[in-house]
């Protein structure tokens, strides 16, 4: 460690620029990592603020507070901001900051393309909030935008929303274009690919996916824009088209876009649960294996969205064993991060009380991931809330809870200073009891048949949609509580030792705390802590 | 045939563990049985799922309880350092496909029972509009087959508070769909606008309303009642506003009820000849406007500017009612504004049009008979 602070001094010294220009031309993994999430703490609470919305107007049926246009904006908006201005920027920056410092690598590979990728996300999210302000309203079509609801019906401000998307599209490429070729190239001497953490696995592995699958996204999103402006009919029955095309080609990007946003989560959860157990993560090959598997079958299994458009029988029990084959490969996942409890240490400090939570509450979602993909009794659960309750256990408690997680256990690293742990125990309890709150009875409401998306809702889904919109205050109201705890543990706290935890293991424990601006500037020649 | 003992032997656990034992009403928080063979075998299969589910949940998050409790620091627990087990890799990759298997052989078969295709006793053609239904009752003879719109009947005063919801809020319609028990029943499903979704659960029928084509779906029901159920895609503004509503009777009484509407439809083809008077198309006008048009032009015809216009002191509307008609009649492509002409009888559009140019001060005048809208549509 002494050593890495001897060659930084000898590194022309050169730290940070001074003042806002620092971070518009900063070309810094760690600074980039920083504003990637930023930029998604901000989303997640405009996002949050539009959930909100529409709980406290499905908190009493009848239409109180908005009107039910305003409303499809709000539940549009809400999907579109959470997943591609929360989650998959939370991801990125938590590569950014951490996958160098993991490999042992100066920074990303491409640094200057790493500057753009942050930099177009800010534009593209303010052309996608500016639409709420346009003739007409913004989308108001749901996040999966459906043809010809989202073309030959949509507001003017369509075209602005396909243009955010192509934005989003080219900063994600770009950005997984860089942490594949930093992981494939700027691994230390000596670390093999089976030597590398997890969470390094997972995002090689998130972003070959996000490769394949942005692409079709803005093929998707082109055809659209030709409908509406250049007279084609990619969509349109009237002109020889096809509505149902549409959902394919969707899907065929939307069921890998959401293991984009949880096989990161995998690699967070597979590094803090072996700290906080004292005990060496188990079956790591069948980790990496289990990983790539729900990778490939991602690509295989996109008609289970759709099983409601009326595919033909052969086609529809292809996609039911596709898709419950799934659940092999994650319950590998799940029984290994068990197995590595067993036995174990265990102390419960809010990382790891994050990370068991997710254990636990992804496993909820993913069960009934397991229910959704019969397809007889999906055709019964299909666009109802027992499909809001199954997403929203998966991407909350899933995905968000890891970011969370991954935030308090690298924070010391970040800034040198631990957080409140007594606080982080508090927005933890918070939000676990706010998040299932508000989310378990959905499947109730569900199950009994009310569908998705809707304004207002028949009498007797009304109590527990009263106690879903009470968790979703405390859930909301929580996260302040966690920008406080971030912000105070940035201004100062108990100074952080370099290994910050006790079982921590991974090159990013062996540099100082914080980490200096510039880390790894000469390979470590110590490999044997490279994964835990 | 064990099979078959096994799933019941399940469904009897999982009513024993979550009907009887709770404290609450169970049945307005699980699936519904339904009142058809489907049904039933969908809600078969959804307890068994549930049930697995909900043991697989139990066991592992068992294990992990008993571990935070007996592997904490706190404790003493000494950290072993097992790290991996091939055969426990190999067990726990069994284990969950022989559970899938056990799953996928009840779907398999239920869902190729829904996939059954025979021959119907009743054809109905089922499109779907922004925001209402349409149903169609097929015939041989087109002169026979029974046409009719059917949107929800709650009104506006209870959706936004002002007046008591009544039993039934935003589920009850002003035309149910009446289908005679003990017959298999077709429904041809469509769109004419945006992809809905056609769904009543208590059938187990879902499927999607899609423009350009047609889909098919069946049901036999056994019991009379009235089952309800709603559009379950999102179809744009009052998505969460068009209910279904289907009314399953005895064979005799759906024989009367089927020539009663023939009826009707006979004598409304027949007064579109008559001359109707001022206030005879203005009654029937408000009435048309109300049920068809008020959802997006608004009840003082004000609309939500711009996606729906108003119609007060429009050009449109006060300009030469060819151009007005031509509007109601064929709408306006690339916008919500449908087709009327293929929704509505001559009389309907002959007094919604007439109805559009004398109220809320755009007092025209003007009046438009249902012969010269018949004619129109004839002459296309």
């Amino acid at each position: 460690m002494n050593a890495v602070i001897e060659e930084h001094h000898d590194d022309h010294g050169h730290g940070p620029d001074k003042g806002f220009m620092r971070w518009v031309l900063t070309t810094n993994h760690k600074d980039i990592g920083t504003l990637y999430l930023w930029l998604s703490f901000i989303m997640f609470l405009t996002g949050g603020c539009m959930a909100l919305i529409i709980r406290a107007e499905l908190f009493q049926p009848g239409l109180q507070l908005v009107e039910p246009e305003f409303f499809n904006q709000m539940t549009t908006m809400h999907g579109l901001i959470m997943v591609f201005g929360a989650v998959m920027p939370a991801f990125v920056g938590l590569a950014n900051w951490l996958v160098p410092m993991m490999i042992g690598a100066p920074d990303m590979a491409l640094p200057r393309l790493n500057n753009y990728s942050f930099w177009i996300l800010p534009f593209a999210f303010s052309m996608l909030v500016s639409t709420l302000f346009m003739d007409g309203g913004a989308p108001n079509f749901g996040w999966t935008f459906y043809a010809p609801l989202s073309t030959d019906y949509a507001p003017p401000s369509v075209t602005f929303f396909i243009f955010a998307i192509h934005l989003m599209g080219i900063s994600s490429i770009m950005g997984s274009i860089n942490i594949i070729v930093t992981i494939l190239n700027l691994r230390a001497p000596g670390m093999k690919m089976m030597d590398m953490p997890l969470f390094v696995w997972t995002w090689l592995i998130t972003a070959y996916l996000l490769i394949a699958v942005m692409p079709i996204l803005a093929g998707l999103v082109t055809m659209m824009l030709m409908d509406i402006h250049f007279g084609t009919a990619f969509f349109n029955a009237g002109g020889g088209g096809d509505p149902v095309l549409f959902q394919h080609v969707f899907w065929f990007f939307g069921h890998p876009e959401v293991y984009i946003m949880i096989l990161p989560a995998f690699g967070v959860v597979s590094a803090i649960i072996p700290t906080f157990a004292r005990k060496r993560l188990f079956g790591y090959d069948s980790m990496v294996y289990a990983t790539a598997s729900i990778a490939f079958l991602s690509f295989i299994v996109w008609a289970h969205h759709m099983f409601t458009v009326g595919i033909p029988i052969a086609g529809e029990l292809y996609f039911m064993y596709a898709t419950m084959l799934i659940a092999v490969p994650t319950g590998v996942k799940v029984f290994n991060w068990v197995a590595t409890m067993w036995r174990g240490s265990m102390t419960f400090e809010t990382p790891m009380l994050f990370a068991i939570a997710f254990v636990i509450l992804f496993t909820i979602g993913g069960l009934s991931g397991v229910m959704l993909a019969l397809t007889p009794a999906d055709f019964q659960y299909h666009d109802t809330y027992f499909v809001v309750a199954h997403f929203h256990y998966v991407l909350v408690p899933g995905s968000i809870f890891s970011i969370m997680a991954a935030v308090y256990y690298w924070i010391p690293k970040w800034t040198g200073n631990m957080y409140n742990e007594s606080l982080g125990k508090t927005h933890f309890w918070l939000s676990f009891i706010g998040v299932n709150v508000l989310f378990f009875p959905q499947h109730f409401v569900g199950l009994a048949g009310m569908p998705r998306r809707i304004p207002d809702y028949a009498l007797q889904f009304a109590d527990y949609n009263m106690v879903s919109s009470i968790g979703a205050f405390l859930f909301g109201f929580s996260q302040l509580l966690f920008l406080f705890i971030v912000i105070q543990t940035i201004r100062g706290g108990k100074k952080a030792t370099d290994q910050v935890w006790e079982g921590a293991h991974g090159l990013e424990w062996t540099i100082p705390s914080p980490a200096p601006y510039h880390t790894f500037t000469t390979p470590p020649k110590d490999l044997a802590e490279a994964h835990g | 045939m064990d099979k078959v003992k096994r799933n019941s032997w399940l469904v009897a656990l999982g009513s024993l563990l979550f009907s009887n034992l709770a404290l609450a009403d169970w049945s307005g928080l699980n699936m519904r049985e339904g009142v058809t063979q489907i049904s039933r075998e969908v809600y078969e299969l959804h307890m068994i799922v549930l049930i697995v589910c909900t043991v697989i949940g139990a066991i592992v998050f068992g294990i992990m309880i008993y571990s935070m409790l007996m592997h904490r620091k706190s404790v003493g627990a000494v950290p072993s350092t097992f790290h991996e087990s091939t055969n426990l890799e190999i067990l726990w990759t069994i284990m969950p496909i022989i559970i899938l298997i056990v799953l996928a052989v009840p779907s398999t078969r239920t869902l190729r029972s829904m996939y059954e295709s025979g021959d119907a006793d009743i054809d109905i053609v089922v499109r779907g509009f922004q925001w209402k239904w349409q149903y169609t009752y097929l015939d041989d003879d087109p002169l026979q087959e029974v046409q009719f719109m059917s949107a929800m009947l709650t009104p506006e005063d209870e959706i936004y508070n002002r007046t008591d919801k009544r039993e039934n809020y935003l589920l009850d319609v002003d035309n149910p769909l009446v289908i005679p028990i003990n017959k298999r029943i077709r429904f041809l499903i469509t769109s004419n606008d945006v992809i809905h979704a056609w769904w009543v659960p208590d059938f187990a029928v879902k499927k999607d309303a899609i423009p350009g084509f047609v889909h098919e779906s069946w049901t036999v029901v056994d019991e009379p009642g009235i089952y309800r159920g709603q559009c379950a895609e999102l179809c744009g503004k009052d998505h969460g506003f068009m209910p279904i509503v289907v009314r399953a009777v005895e064979e005799p009484e759906y024989e009367l009820w089927l020539a009663k509407q023939r009826q009707e439809a006979r004598e409304a083809y027949e007064t579109v000849g008559k001359t109707w008077t001022m206030d005879e198309l203005m009654e029937r006008g408000e009435q048309v406007y109300n049920q068809t048009c008020m959802a997006c032009h608004q009840v003082n015809g004000q609309g939500i500017p711009p996606a729906f216009p108003s119609l007060v002191g429009s050009p449109l509307i006060t300009g030469p009612i060819g151009e007005h008609t031509d509007m109601v009649v064929n709408g306006k492509a690339g916008t919500a504004m449908q087709a009327f002409g293929a929704q509505l009888n001559p009389a309907q559009i002959a007094a919604v049009i007439t109805y559009e140019r004398n109220a809320w001060g755009n007092n025209s005048g003007d009046m438009i008979q249902p012969s010269t809208i018949n004619d129109m549509l004839s002459g296309q």
